[in-house]
């Protein structure tokens, strides 16, 4: 189950065969969308193909990353979490709220932030969990209560100006060839390291896929069904509180409004990647591809300069519409499709 | 056990038949809420008769709800037959600007009289009923889920508007046009006209008609109602286009009352408001079961709440919690696994009692 597609190569059937499965097909799709972006932007534009240009796309991308992969592990249990940019935004207020206003250092309050955005996450999943509700509403519910508590807190945005903060904050560390990554960026890898290996090597990860697959099948094969979807939640819950932190130091700023329809996003990013909506299939990697297209799409429209803003939301909106469309026909003609039909 | 199965019974006691309409707790709610606002404000419930207008706080509060009772009455049918639109607030700011926009070419081009509200009427409603019509196709020829058909809209929407207006808020300089969300007729505002008027014909239709049924079927199971003969795909698919002319409705006033078309914030978060008025209103959101006229005083709920919020003058913010708490309340009073425990938490104590 936990295949990667090196493996299916080397089973035999080559390339075409990696193609012909969807599992692997759509993912396929998305790195060589990436691959292509890349060479185009490097042929219409000066200056793009540089390693500091995509350095800059995990940098400026570390918060939406994070978030992507928790909401992974959601959409792969077949539900969805719509409260993502709400909880970073009340993360970012309650941090600067507990440094600036209260006198905390920013590691307990950072602690602080992310325990409270674990239990907000696992409170939505007990709730999704135990009374069989819709998790499209209940995180729904979760998204105003944590935009409303945000602004409780503050309504007006607080500037960070703590030392550790702002240390953190410009911190880079040199990749060498005058290249450099900020603090932010590699806890956004760090996350997709633990990601990967929690969905493909643990009995979390296989949980998560069997309950994606079929509730009831992974009911009856004795899985801990409901605790792991409860876990589901809590993991994003935590990722969206981390995401809040790694965003304080990029704005160094706490503010109720900040990361308005992050959520699309971040969809949109596991959607592109390549996961199945429907879930039970995906791969916490093709997520990360899916954020950098995202990325690349902002940094191609600001390489032209001459295109407008709105631009990205319809190039989003198309990309999505144009995988919704592939997965739909991947699954009717796929080799393990079928079931798919009507 | 008359409360799990209420339909199966002989006649009830009038107090139990009350408690048993789907439209007694939301209306309660909202009864609840006006008298408290009149407790608290003894002004506030007061009507005024003032040159052939009324005037009050109640008719405020309808005013002001208008533009969500059209879109939560579009969002309930397509709830009550399985589905979800989360577009309505993309495609209503989609509306307005294509209504703004039609007027500023007419009226620079030297268009005079009321062609240019026809005009813009029409475009707006047919652009929006369009919009719908792709989800619709979406959902039913594609066959995508219904959350993430319509977050493709409710994603590209606002860029296609700001696409449409050069990135501006365009601001509506024609005084016919002013008259469909602050105009008055017969001494009520127009836009309780356009809500009432779209209720009643919904109703009949809904009512008189096996429409409803249908809906009702389709909610309940999809693949049992295409085999009943219910043309399942094609209801539903209307049902997404009518979702997208109620918000394009909504647009035209709110574009109205305001004389501007702000592409960027016109109609934002408005999907979440539509889904709790239909919640409120005891429609299920699984599908099936939907109650139009619940989901129109779910609607004045909404609004109420937010004039009481700002009329008791704590921080407009506050909205957010409550609504929040409000929904999840109302989705766990729905919930059977819920209400079970909740039985079963009220008779052991009565049981170790005895």
């Amino acid at each position: 189950m936990s295949a990667v597609p090196l493996r299916a190569l080397l089973r035999g059937g080559g390339v075409a065969r990696l193609w012909r499965d969807p599992r692997y097909a759509s993912l396929a799709v998305t790195v060589s969308l990436f691959v292509a972006m890349s060479v185009a932007g490097g042929v219409l534009y000066d200056g793009f193909l540089r390693p500091q240009v995509f350095l800059n796309l995990l940098i400026d991308n570390s918060f939406l990353l994070i978030v992507a992969v928790g909401m992974t592990f959601v959409i792969l249990t077949g539900g969805i979490d719509l409260s993502v940019g709400a909880v970073i935004a009340f993360s970012t207020v309650l941090l600067a709220s507990l440094v600036q206003h209260h006198g905390w250092h920013p590691l307990p309050a950072i602690g602080a932030v992310l325990v409270l955005g674990t239990g907000f996450g696992a409170l939505m999943g007990v709730l999704i969990e135990r009374y069989r509700l819709q998790p499209f509403v209940v995180t729904l519910a979760g998204m105003f209560l944590a935009r409303g508590a945000a602004t409780l807190v503050s309504v007006d945005s607080i500037g960070i100006d703590h030392a550790f903060h702002v240390a953190v904050a410009s911190l880079r560390i040199p990749l060498g060839g005058r290249t450099s990554i900020s603090a932010g960026a590699l806890i956004a890898l760090l996350v997709v390291a633990v990601g990967a290996l929690l969905a493909a090597k643990t009995r979390f990860g296989r949980t998560v896929y069997a309950i994606g697959g079929n509730v009831q099948s992974a009911h009856l094969m004795g899985l801990p069904v409901k605790r792991t979807l409860v876990q589901v939640y809590a993991l994003s819950g935590f990722c969206s509180a981390l995401a809040g932190v790694v965003y304080t130091f990029y704005m160094l700023s706490g503010y109720s409004l900040h990361a308005t329809g992050l959520e699309l996003d971040a969809i949109a990013a596991v959607v592109i990647g390549g996961t199945l909506l429907a879930g039970g299939s995906g791969y916490v990697l093709g997520t990360v591809f899916g954020v950098l297209v995202l990325g690349l799409i902002q940094t191609l429209i600001a390489f032209d300069g001459t295109l407008s803003s709105w631009w990205t939301r319809i190039a989003i909106g198309v990309l999505l519409l144009a995988f919704c469309l592939l997965q739909r026909l991947l699954a009717r003609t796929g080799p393990a499709g079928g079931g798919g039909h009507g | 056990m008359a409360t799990t199965d209420p339909d199966a019974q002989a006649p009830l006691p009038l107090h139990r038949r009350m408690l048993a309409h789907p439209l007694f707790w939301p209306l309660l709610a909202l009864a609840l809420l006006l008298l408290g606002n009149g407790l608290l404000n003894p002004g506030f419930l007061a009507l005024e008769w003032r040159d052939g207008r009324l005037y009050g706080n109640l008719v405020d509060i309808a005013n002001r709800a208008a533009p969500l009772v059209l879109v939560s009455m579009g969002m309930t049918l397509v709830i009550a037959a399985r589905g979800l639109d989360i577009s309505v607030g993309a495609v209503l700011a989609i509306a307005a600007t294509v209504a703004a926009w039609t007027i500023g070419r007419m009226t620079a081009g030297g268009g005079t009289g009321l062609a240019p509200l026809f005009a813009a009427i029409g475009a707006a409603l047919a652009t929006a009923a369009l919009c719908g019509l792709w989800n619709g196709v979406l959902v039913v020829k594609v066959g995508m889920q219904p959350i993430i058909a319509t977050l493709i809209l409710m994603v590209a929407g606002r860029g296609v508007a700001q696409l449409i207006s050069g990135g501006n808020i365009l601001t509506i300089y024609y005084p016919p046009y002013s008259f469909l969300g602050t105009g008055f007729l017969f001494g009520l505002p127009f836009p309780l006209y356009v809500a009432g008027a779209l209720f009643v014909v919904l109703a009949l239709l809904l009512d008189r008609t096996a429409l409803g049924m249908f809906i009702r079927a389709i909610g309940h199971n999809p693949a049992a109602a295409r085999v009943a003969g219910v043309r399942a795909r094609a209801i539903t698919l209307w049902l997404y286009v009518f979702s997208g002319f109620c918000a394009g409705l909504a647009g035209l006033l709110v574009s109205s009352n305001v004389a501007s078309a702000d592409a960027n914030n016109a109609g934002q978060l408005l999907e979440l408001d539509a889904i709790l008025a239909v919640a409120l209103g005891g429609t299920a959101l699984a599908g099936g079961r939907f109650s139009l006229a619940g989901s129109v005083v779910g609607a004045l709920i909404i609004q109420a709440l937010t004039t009481t919020i700002y009329a008791i003058g704590v921080p407009p913010q506050v909205n957010y919690v409550v609504k929040a708490l409000l929904v999840v309340a109302v989705l766990l009073l729905q919930s059977p696994e819920f209400r079970a425990r909740v039985r079963a938490l009220a008779r052991r104590p009565a049981r170790g009692g005895a």
